[in-house]
C-alpha cells in the first residue's frame, strides 16, 4: 500500500510539473500575476508528492518489504539500519529518487525566499526548473519505477553491494547530487533571462548563492568519493581519471568557472552571454555525467552493471535540454549588450583568463572521457584514455591558472598595475623559487623531478599569495594591531571565502604533488614476524585471524607499525566475504600522522608457501587534499554568510526586509 | 580601450586557449592512447613488445595458479586464449570464468605481463569491450556464461 501511494504520488507530481512548467510562462508572457503566482504553490505540492514518493521508498527499505522489487534487490535484513537507508540511493532507481527529491527542494528554496525576486523572473525560472523535473519523472516512472512489486515476495534480499555498506559512500550520492542539481538552478535562472532577454547585476547577484551552495557540495561529493576509493578499494590511489570520476569532475571545472565570470557579471556588468552560456553547460555536463554513470557506454572502474535503454533516454534528456537551452541562447544572447569596459591586464580580465583556462581544461577533460565513444563508433578500434593523457593535458593547463589566481584578487577593477601586484608579492615569489629549488635538488635535480619541484613552488606561491593578499587588505603590521583587527571585522565576508577557497587549492596542489611523487609501495609475501621498511616505517607482520562481522566472515591482518624502534600504531586491514550479496571486499587500514598516511593491506593466503600477500604504502601528503577540499568547502560557506549575497538567496523575512531595499547595483 | 579593441584582445586569447589545448590533447593522443585487443586479435596481429595496451576476455576456467604473490592465468574469447602474469593483489572480485580487462605489455614468449587488472564494483558488471569482443567470436558467449556462472557458485557456497 505505502509503495502504491509512492506511486500515485510521482504520477501526481508529473502531473503538477506539467501545469508549473507551461501556466507560469504563458502567464509571465501576458503579465497575468495570478497565473504567474501559480508556480509557487505548485513548486510546494511538488516537493511534498516527490517527498511523499521518498519517504515511501525509504519506509519500504527500513521495514524490508521485499514484495518491492527494489529492495528485495538492494536491501537485506541483516544490514545496519545506515546502510538499510543509504540503500534508498545505493540504485539506479532510488538515486534518481534522490536526484528528483533534490531538484524540487531547490525549486521550493526559490518559492519560499525568493520573494524579492522580480515575479515574472521567478515564474520563469520555477517553470523551466518544472520541465527538467518533468523530464526526470518521465525518466522514473516509464524506466525506472523504484515502486514495482514482486510477488511472491522472497523470505529475504540479495542485500547492498559490500562496496557501497561504507559510511563514505552512504553521503557521497546525496552530497554529489546536492552539487549536480544544484547547478539546474543557475540553468533555470539562464533560461528564464534569456526569455525574459535581460540579464544585469541583479540577475548576477540572484544566481552567484546558488551557483556558490551547489559548488560547495561538489565539491565535498567529490572528495567524499575521492576519500572512499582511496580507503575502500585497497589500491593506494585517490584519483584515476576514471570516466565516472571525470563526470563529476567536468561540471565542478565548468562550475567554478561560472563562479567566477558571475562575479564579473556582478561587479562590472560584462562577460554576460559569457556567463549564460556556461550556466547552461554546466548543467549540461552535470546531465552528461548522469548519463555516462548511468548508461555503462564507457569502460569505467567504478562501473556497476547498467541498462543501455535508460542511457538513452538520458541522452535525450540532454539533447532536448542543453539543445533547446543553446538554441534559445542563439536567438537571444547577440540582443544582450555588453556592459562595463576592462582592460586585458584587470581583474575582470585575469578572471576571464581563468574561464578560459577553466574552460580549455573542461574542454580537454569531456574529449579524453568521451573519444573512445568516438573510436569505437569510426571504427578506429577500441582505444582506452587514461591517466597519462589526462596527467598531460590537465597539468600544463593548471600552471598557469595557479599563476595568476595569487596575482588577480590584487589587480583592480578596469585597469590593473601587474608590476605593482607583483612588487606585493615579492614574499610568495622569493618563498616559491626557494622551496621549488631546494625541492628539485632533494628530488634529485634530474629533468624528471622537474614537475614535482613546480608543483610544491606553486603551491607556495599561492597560499603565501592569499595570506598576503588579505594581510593587504587589513594592513597587517603596516598599521596598529587593533585597526587590522577593526579592518578585518568590516571586510566582507567573501573576501575571507576567497581566502580560504584559494588557500585550500594551495592544500590541494600540494597534496596532489607530493602523494604522486614521493608514494611509496610494497607488494610482498609475508610471514608473521617479518617486517618490511617503507620510506622509514616499519610494518611488523603479526599474523592474520578470523573474525566475524554483523553480514560477513573476515581475515583479519595484524601489523604493528613503528618508526625508529618505536610503536607507534597497530594496523588492522581487512579481507572481507560478505554473505549477502556473496562478495570479498578489501578494507585497508589507514594510520594518518596528519602529514602522510601509513596504509595496509592484507590479501590472500600465499599459495604454495606460508604467508600471506600484503601490500604496504607510504602515502605522504594525502591528508592534505582533504583539508584542501574542507576548506574550499568552508570557503564557499563563508562566502554564502556575506551579507550582500543573502539577496535573493534563502533569508528569513526579517533579514530580507534591509538588503532588499538597497537598489540594484549597489 | 574601445570595444573593438577589446573583442579582438577576447577572441585572440581564446583562440590562443584553444591552439595550447588541441596541441596538448594531440601530442598526448600520439603517446598515451591504449588500444585494446582480445586474445583473438593478439592471434591476428604482432604487438610489438613495447606497446602498453588492455587485454580482456573471461578469465579461463581451472588456469589460474597462484605462487606466492604471482598469479598466472588465461584470458579467452573462446576463440583463442592469453597466458598471462601478474604480481601483486588481484581485485576483489576476480575470479575464473568471468570478465576480466588486464593493462599491460606482451612479451616475446607470448606472455602478457600485466601491470594492472582492473578492478571491478559490481559482479555483474562486464566491461562493454569484453562483451563486444565475446559476441564477435560467439553471438552465444551469453549462454556460456550462464553456466559457467553456475559451475562457480556451489564451490562459492562451500567456502
Amino acid at each position: 500500500m505505502i509503495a502504491e501511494l509512492g506511486h500515485y504520488a510521482l504520477v501526481l507530481a508529473f502531473m503538477v510539473a506539467l501545469v508549473q512548467s507551461t501556466v507560469p510562462l504563458i502567464g509571465a508572457h501576458r503579465g497575468d500575476a495570478v497565473m504567474m503566482d501559480l508556480a509557487r504553490p505548485a513548486a510546494l505540492a511538488m516537493f511534498l508528492l516527490v517527498g511523499t514518493a521518498f519517504a515511501a521508498l525509504t519506509y519500504a527499505y527500513v521495514v524490508s518489504d521485499f514484495s518491492v522489487i527494489n529492495v528485495a534487490e538492494n536491501s537485506h535484513t541483516d544490514k545496519p539500519m545506515l546502510y538499510k537507508v543509504s540503500g534508498v540511493w545505493g540504485n539506479h532507481e532510488g538515486s534518481l529518487l534522490l536526484w528528483i527529491t533534490i531538484l524540487v527542494t531547490y525549486a521550493l528554496a526559490v518559492a519560499l525566499f525568493g520573494r524579492n525576486l522580480p515575479p515574472t523572473l521567478r515564474a520563469r525560472t520555477l517553470a523551466v526548473q518544472a520541465m527538467i523535473t518533468a523530464g526526470f519523472l518521465l525518466f522514473i516512472l516509464f524506466t525506472s519505477n523504484p515502486f514495482l512489486r514482486l510477488d511472491p515476495a522472497p523470505m529475504d534480499g540479495r542485500g547492498l553491494n559490500p562496496l557501497l555498506q561504507d559510511p563514505g559512500l552512504a553521503f557521497h550520492p546525496p552530497m554529489l547530487y546536492l552539487g549536480y542539481v544544484g547547478f539546474s538552478m543557475a540553468f533555470s535562472f539562464a533560461v528564464a533571462a534569456l526569455i525574459e532577454g535581460k540579464v544585469d547585476a541583479a540577475w548576477a547577484r540572484w544566481v552567484r548563492p546558488w551557483t556558490l551552495l551547489a559548488w560547495m557540495f561538489l565539491t565535498l561529493g567529490i572528495a567524499l568519493g575521492s576519500w572512499w576509493a582511496y580507503y575502500e578499494l585497497g589500491w593506494g590511489g585517490w584519483w584515476y581519471w576514471d570516466p565516472v570520476e571525470n563526470a563529476s569532475f567536468m561540471p565542478w571545472l565548468a562550475g567554478t568557472a561560472l563562479l567566477h565570470s558571475a562575479i564579473v557579471v556582478e561587479k562590472r556588468d560584462a562577460l554576460k552571454s559569457w556567463t549564460i552560456l556556461l550556466a547552461i553547460l554546466t548543467f549540461g555536463l552535470s546531465l552528461l555525467g548522469t548519463f555516462l554513470v548511468r548508461s555503462g557506454i564507457i569502460t569505467s572502474v567504478h562501473a556497476f552493471a547498467s541498462d543501455p535503454t535508460r542511457g538513452l533516454f538520458v541522452l535525450l534528456l540532454l539533447g532536448v535540454s542543453v539543445g533547446g537551452s543553446l538554441m534559445l541562447y542563439a536567438v537571444r544572447a547577440p540582443s544582450l549588450k555588453g556592459g562595463g569596459l576592462f582592460a586585458p591586464v584587470s581583474r575582470e580580465g585575469s578572471l576571464l583568463l581563468n574561464n578560459l583556462l577553466m574552460a580549455t581544461a573542461t574542454a580537454t577533460v569531456l574529449l579524453g572521457t568521451l573519444y573512445p565513444v568516438f573510436a569505437d563508433a569510426l571504427k578506429l578500434g577500441k582505444v582506452t584514455v587514461g591517466p597519462p593523457f589526462f596527467n598531460a593535458v590537465f597539468v600544463p593547463l593548471m600552471v598557469p591558472l595557479i599563476l595568476t589566481m595569487a596575482i588577480g584578487p590584487m589587480l583592480s577593477w578596469k585597469r590593473g598595475d601587474v608590476k605593482g601586484a607583483l612588487a606585493r608579492l615579492w614574499l610568495a615569489a622569493a618563498l616559491a623559487v626557494g622551496v621549488f629549488v631546494v625541492t628539485w635538488l632533494l628530488a634529485g635535480g634530474g629533468l624528471d623531478d622537474v614537475m614535482a619541484a613546480v608543483g610544491l613552488g606553486l603551491a607556495v606561491w599561492l597560499l603565501v599569495g592569499v595570506a598576503v593578499e588579505l594581510a593587504d587588505r587589513v594592513k597587517l603590521f603596516r598599521a596598529p594591531l587593533g585597526e587590522s583587527l577593526r579592518r578585518a571585522g568590516t571586510l566582507p565576508r567573501a573576501a575571507f571565502g576567497m581566502t580560504l577557497a584559494h588557500a585550500g587549492v594551495a592544500l590541494v596542489v600540494a597534496g596532489v604533488t607530493v602523494s604522486s611523487y614521493w608514494k611509496e609501495e610494497r607488494v610482498q609475501v609475508m610471514v608473521p614476524g617479518q617486517t618490511v621498511t617503507v620510506s622509514g616505517w616499519d610494518f611488523t607482520f603479526q599474523g592474520a585471524r578470523e573474525v566475524q562481522g554483523p553480514n560477513y566472515d573476515a581475515v583479519e591482518g595484524s601489523f604493528v607499525l613503528s618508526r625508529d624502534g618505536e610503536q607507534i600504531a597497530v594496523l588492522t586491514p581487512e579481507k572481507r566475504q560478505y554473505t549477502s550479496p556473496p562478495m570479498p571486499t578489501t578494507e585497508a587500514a589507514i594510520h594518518t600522522t596528519g602529514w602522510a598516511d601509513l596504509y595496509a593491506v592484507v590479501g590472500d593466503a600465499a599459495q604454495g608457501q606460508p604467508g600471506y600477500v600484503t601490500r604496504l604504502y607510504f602515502e605522504p601528503l594525502v591528508p592534505f587534499l582533504w583539508y584542501g577540499a574542507l576548506l574550499m568547502a568552508l570557503g564557499g560557506i563563508v562566502s554564502l554568510t556575506d551579507r550582500r549575497h543573502r539577496v535573493g538567496a534563502p533569508t528569513r523575512k526579517k533579514a530580507a526586509a534591509g538588503p532588499a531595499a538597497k537598489p540594484a547595483g549597489a | 580601450m574601445t570595444r573593438k579593441k577589446r573583442r579582438l584582445y577576447f577572441v585572440g586569447a581564446g583562440m590562443l586557449a584553444l591552439f595550447a589545448g588541441a596541441a596538448l590533447v594531440l601530442t598526448a593522443f600520439q603517446d598515451n592512447l591504449v588500444f585494446f585487443y582480445s586474445p583473438s586479435d593478439l592471434q591476428a596481429k604482432q604487438v610489438s613488445a613495447d606497446q602498453r595496451f588492455r587485454l580482456g576476455g573471461m578469465v579461463e576456467e581451472g588456469t589460474v595458479e597462484k605462487q606466492g604473490d604471482t598469479v598466472r592465468f588465461k584470458v579467452t574469447d573462446y576463440a583463442a586464449s592469453t597466458p598471462v602474469t601478474f604480481t601483486g593483489i588481484l581485485p576483489d572480485l576476480f575470479r575464473e570464468g568471468q570478465g576480466v580487462v588486464a593493462e599491460g605489455k606482451i612479451g616475446s614468449d607470448g606472455v602478457f605481463v600485466a601491470s594492472e587488472v582492473l578492478a571491478k564494483h559490481d559482479e555483474n558488471y562486464m566491461p562493454p569491450e569484453v562483451a563486444d569482443a565475446l559476441a564477435r567470436q560467439d553471438p552465444a558467449w551469453k549462454e556460456k556464461l550462464g553456466r559457467s556462472v553456475e559451475g562457480v557458485e556451489p564451490a562459492k557456497a562451500t567456502n
